[in-house]
């Protein structure tokens, strides 16, 4: 393709007929058109090469060798990483705390951010307020709502906000993250990410809201349905269908990624209550320098999160995320 | 709750509003406001702490804000010699404008590449990035780690920026904007006698402003707010961001309470007015980024 384009260029110069002139312009206007979409998209493909493509090859390969504090191993040990992470008990215990937050806070988040949606959306006065309110967590960093649920809120010492308020009732202070019977860490873990992902699914939802047109509502009062439950159930609902599916997958997806709060919240010994496969991946790449097993386990990793994506791109579709 | 699908005015206005309507109008109103103070909860307990004596905030009966403000807590956090808080606020700050400004300039480029220039292999270089989008970035921090230390980015700001100025989704998001803007603007500008690249610049760019302030304004919150990368690989105090920096005062031996609370409100406040100048755009963001993986 290049090299024609030279020969293109001296054809122009010696070609005498028209036709060859015709022949060398279409040549040159592609040759022009392929140097302009390159030096559009040009350098986000190379960014994405060698710094998406590059990696994930180069991890491959480690999680195939022996790559202890080094990032060029030589000792090639095949599967036994990723047979050393399978059979690590922290690992798949890792796992299944994802399983375990996914099932606290998939349906908490659908049911709170609908809910919030349908409030917000059903009110006349004040509307754009409550929709504020109930967004601006999403200002707030995962850190920093960590620090204050640990220090501030669910304080284990009797100046907690809510042993505060449960000293009310004549309750002992309960120390909410260490206390494993009952597990209440589970609550301080679910309520943090509850209040700050619960405004963006809720905006995701009131988009859904208003695409559903109205004289549907108004065809079933015609028909006699009622205001409240009923048309909630075989209007709204159904409708809002492809919003909640994809609100479910989004919050599997991130809830895969939860890092923040369990790194920041869980420390020290409480670290092994509720440790999800993201600070576990930290703890052995970072901490042990183990890059063979980080690279087996980031691979496996890689692997459920596509099946994840999978799912909802089969749902969706790429071209739909407009 | 009852009434829950009534938004709409038109069909209610007909009618006189019944006592029933009336009643579960204002529980609605009831409830609103009692999940809104309870979202603004974690704010108030900022601002208390971060305004307190350490021995106001563990005092064992609960005051409701501190009778004297403390204002001295912001210059005793600055002052702090074991907390490089001043050095994490700049380091954020550097860190989120270019990781914004980088992601806007890369990806809208090649979003309109994309959209607009009909090149044979557009259709590939397309599915190339799209495939990026499956996997996200905090999943693959190992990886990426890998090649950084290669590099020999640890501990320095290009190591913590450059990895995240490539967006497979943000170029998409662009892609799919730049189909839909109208091909009689950019053929104006060629009648006018201006190349793609001044069709670009001074058509398609200035007519864009409200997609690129959407997606800017959830990068930079993005970046202001993310932890795990600038952990693994900002391990010197010097490159230490607000979040990095806060996270260590928490774990500290010594704890600080009413600093860490001070500190916290600093660390948001930028966002904060952020959200509150440009929440249209925020919103209008995260309805297109609510599908990033």
């Amino acid at each position: 393709m290049k090299s024609s384009s030279s020969i293109s260029t001296i054809e122009t110069l010696t070609s005498t007929t028209e036709k060859q002139q015709a022949v060398s312009r279409v040549r040159r206007k592609s040759h022009r058109t392929t140097l302009l979409f390159w030096s559009f998209v040009g350098p986000l493909v190379l960014g994405l090469l060698l710094f998406v493509y590059v990696p994930i090859v180069w991890s491959i390969l480690l999680s195939f060798y022996n790559a202890r504090a080094t990032i060029t191993p030589t000792d090639f040990v095949g599967l036994q990483n990723y047979q050393a992470m399978l059979e690590d008990k922290s690992f798949t215990g890792s796992l299944l705390t994802f399983t375990i937050f996914t099932f606290f806070i998939v349906p908490t988040t659908l049911i709170g951010a609908l809910g919030l949606a349908l409030l917000v959306n059903s009110v006349q006065v004040a509307r754009g307020f409550f929709r504020s309110v109930f967004f601006l967590p999403t200002a707030c960093s995962y850190v920093v709502a960590s620090l204050v649920w640990k220090m501030s809120v669910f304080a284990g010492l009797p100046y907690g906000l809510v042993n505060s308020v449960t000293a009310l009732f004549g309750v002992a202070p309960i120390s909410w993250v260490s206390s494993t019977n009952p597990p209440w860490y589970w609550l301080v873990l679910v309520t943090v990410r509850l209040w700050l992902q619960l405004g963006i699914f809720m905006i995701i939802f009131i988009a859904g809201l208003q695409e559903i047109p109205r004289e549907l509502y108004e065809a079933s009062f015609v028909d006699g349905a009622k205001r409240g439950w009923t048309t909630f159930y075989y209007i709204t609902f159904p409708l809002l269908r492809n919003t909640s599916i994809a609100v479910l997958l989004l919050c599997i997806i991130y809830g895969f990624q939860a890092f923040d709060e369990f790194f920041n919240i869980m420390t020290g010994g409480n670290q092994i209550l509720a440790r999800p496969p993201l600070v576990y991946l930290y703890n052995v790449a970072l901490s042990d320098q183990d890059y063979g097993r980080g690279s087996a386990g980031a691979m496996i990793l890689t692997l459920i999160i596509v099946f994840i994506s999978l799912i909802q791109g089969r749902i969706f579709g790429f071209g739909k995320a407009d | 709750m009852a009434s829950i699908v009534s938004q709409h005015t038109q069909t209610r206005r007909k009618k006189r509003p019944s006592v029933g309507n009336t009643i579960s109008t204002m529980l609605q109103y009831v409830l609103l406001i009692f999940l809104a103070l309870l979202f603004l909860l974690p704010f108030y307990l900022i601002l208390r702490n971060g305004l307190a004596t350490d021995a106001e905030i563990t005092a064992l009966h609960w005051t409701f804000f501190p009778s004297i403000l403390h204002f001295e807590n912001i210059q005793e956090l600055f002052n702090d010699i074991s907390v490089p808080f001043a050095q994490g606020l700049f380091n954020s700050a550097v860190i989120a404008i270019l990781q914004t400004a980088g992601q806007l300039f890369f990806c809208c480029l090649a979003g309109y590449g994309l959209a607009r220039i009909p090149y044979r292999w557009s259709n590939v270089v397309f599915y190339t990035i799209i495939i990026t989008l499956m996997i996200p970035s905090t999943v693959t921090f190992v990886p990426t780690y890998v090649l950084i230390s290669y590099l020999g980015w640890v501990s320095s700001l290009q190591g913590i920026i450059v990895p995240f100025l490539f967006s497979g989704f943000t170029t998409f998001l662009f892609r799919q904007f730049f189909l839909g803007f109208p091909h009689e603007l950019e053929e104006a500008g060629r009648v006018d006698g201006l190349g793609q690249w001044g069709v670009f610049w001074r058509i398609v760019i200035p007519n864009s402003y409200s997609i690129i302030a959407s997606l800017g304004v959830i990068a930079f919150i993005q970046s202001w707010n993310s932890f795990l990368w600038p952990l693994v690989v900002g391990q010197d105090p010097s490159v230490y961001t607000v979040q990095v920096v806060l996270s260590n005062f928490l774990n500290a031996q010594v704890l600080n309470l009413h600093e860490l609370f001070i500190g916290s409100a600093i660390a948001i406040l930028p966002l904060v007015l952020v959200f509150f100048i440009l929440q249209r755009y925020i919103a209008e963001g995260f309805k297109q980024t609510g599908l990033k993986g």
